[in-house]
């Protein structure tokens, strides 16, 4: 079973990570690994940087900015594989103190 | 057996059995929605059966392997509809099937898995008034004051959520008990108090269909994890406060405060059984197992059942209690509860102080209101009392308690 776990902030928080959070999602990440939890992990530019595009329709339509403009939004993500949602959770719990941010938890269908 | 003792043989078999069957199902096909429709089926059967019939020499057996059949049959109907066996998207049980016995129950499973701290509390204890309790759904929409449709919802809501989150059947592993066992109290506890002191205009004061469940499910709680000081804590608890239930309203619907409260109309019985568990609790504390929240407020009713009239009561003993609830529990309301303590033993003035330090974080709370009131009525300050009252008959949601407030209010002179 895999779980996305998304990393949220709000407008306050800063989005990079500061080299003390970056060295324990590193130590936090290798966890993952001997494990056996991970599958994939990544940190993303903000919503300045996002680009819709809809090609639905006859052409694609670019729209610069973000799909939803939202106050909270995601800066990063693991992809973990986990038994079943107990052991998510917990794995997340330890990624959100490493990463010092919330993060949200999702089954993948 | 005629027609009516047949039912009645059901009505307690459903009590007893329901959530061991809506369990075992569980178990055995991985998915609480087959279960829940599988139980409530074979108890249908039963109704239809059991008058014509008569009752089979083992009920229990009788309703699992019918709703079993039940199960198994609508499996089939659906892996025909789908074209193909439905497997996947069961519920996850990651134990072997274990020896039987209290951490073994099926129900235990069942409990953790419907106060699990994934869903919204709300939901926690809907999920287990359907799937533990048996409760219907337009009974849980009757107890919350909420649309038969929408109660529906979060049920089918959970369950869905429960098998796309894959939560867990299964009790959790020690180091994570004490945690999820408390989601489980607190989840108990919510049910007793809407019952308590029920909330809405268009409900009786007091809900005793509510406590009894709230009771009945702490009761099977406390079986299937005897060893528990919390649980012992929590029932103790709710037994000392139901105790009471009969002398907590007046003829004319009015909320009687402890002080006034007809004593000999008390429950013995279940106060005997209070005490007992609390003095088990004392046992163990005394053995150096630090008492959680509930044993420490079971041990305050405890106080306040075994005094004779308000005078008799031991206040000093009761506000030690509440200065050891302080040290875990360092909430407002705790501090609100200590403050009356503290006016019992050192007068209105002391305790009034101590109530001013609480007026931040408690200004929306009609108890902390009441109380002010109250004190500021014995000092004499009518006119700041009158202002109190009327804040506190704003803000109180019980019809009861709204009455007798009032009448307070109105008294002062």
């Amino acid at each position: 079973m895999q779980y996305l776990v998304s990393v949220i902030v709000d407008d306050d928080t800063v989005e990079r990570a500061t080299p003390d959070e970056q060295a324990a999602i590193d130590v936090f990440n290798e966890g993952l690994q001997a494990e056996g939890h991970w599958v994939f992990a990544g940190g993303l530019a903000g919503p300045s940087a996002a680009t819709v595009i809809d090609n639905r329709g006859a052409e694609a339509v670019i729209t610069d900015g973000p799909f939803l403009e939202s106050k909270e939004y995601i800066v990063g993500f693991w992809v973990m594989e986990a038994a079943d949602l107990d052991v998510a959770l917990k794995l997340a719990a330890q990624g959100s103190k490493a990463c010092n941010r919330k993060v949200e938890v999702r089954p993948f269908l | 057996m005629s027609q009516a003792d047949a039912l009645t043989v059901i009505t307690e078999t459903h009590r007893e059995q329901w959530a061991r069957v809506v369990a075992a199902l569980t178990r055995r096909f991985g998915d609480l929605d087959i279960a829940e429709e599988a139980a409530a089926e074979a108890f249908a059967a039963a109704v239809e059966r059991w008058p014509a019939d008569g009752v089979p020499p083992s009920p229990g057996a009788w309703l699992t392997t019918t709703a079993s059949r039940k199960a198994i049959d609508r499996i089939r109907r659906e892996s025909k509809r789908a074209g193909k066996q439905k497997e996947a998207q069961l519920l996850y049980d990651g134990d072997p099937p274990g020896p039987p016995g209290a951490i073994g129950d099926e129900r235990l499973r069942l409990i953790f898995t419907c106060c699990h701290p994934a869903l919204a509390m709300e939901t926690r204890v809907a999920l287990t008034l359907r799937m533990v309790a048996g409760l219907t759904v337009p009974e849980i929409a009757r107890a919350f004051l909420v649309q038969e449709t929408a109660m529906e919802k979060r049920i089918t809501r959970a369950k869905a959520k429960i098998k796309a989150a894959r939560i867990p059947y299964r009790v959790p592993s020690a180091e994570d008990l004490p945690p999820r066992v408390s989601g489980v109290l607190a989840v108990l506890f919510l049910v007793f108090n809407e019952g308590y002191l029920a909330t809405g205009p268009g409900t009786d004061p007091l809900r005793h269909d509510l406590t009894a469940e709230a009771i009945r499910l702490t009761r099977l709680v406390r079986a299937l994890l005897p060893g528990d000081g919390e649980v012992a804590g929590l029932l103790a608890l709710m037994l000392l406060t139901e105790a009471r239930r009969p002398a907590r309203v007046s003829a004319r619907g009015e909320l009687i405060p402890l002080g006034e409260q007809d004593r000999g109309a008390w429950d013995t019985a279940l106060i005997a059984e209070g005490h007992q568990l609390v003095r088990e609790r004392l046992a163990a504390a005394a053995g150096g197992v630090a008492p959680g929240r509930y044993q420490i407020l079971a041990a305050i009713n405890a106080v306040h059942t075994s005094a004779r009239d308000m005078r008799a009561t031991d206040w000093s003993q009761v506000l030690a209690l509440y200065d050891q609830l302080a040290r875990i529990d360092a909430s407002p309301v705790v501090a609100l509860n200590r403050a009356i303590a503290v006016a019992e033993l050192d007068g209105p003035e002391v305790a009034l102080a101590e109530l001013g330090r609480l007026e931040g974080k408690l200004a929306g709370y009609h108890a902390y209101h009441a109380t002010r009131a109250e004190l500021l009525r014995r000092l004499g300050r009518s006119n700041e009392s009158r202002a109190a009252y009327d804040t506190a008959i704003e803000l109180a949601g019980n019809t009861a308690e709204t009455t007798y407030l009032t009448r307070r209010r109105d008294q002062l002179g």
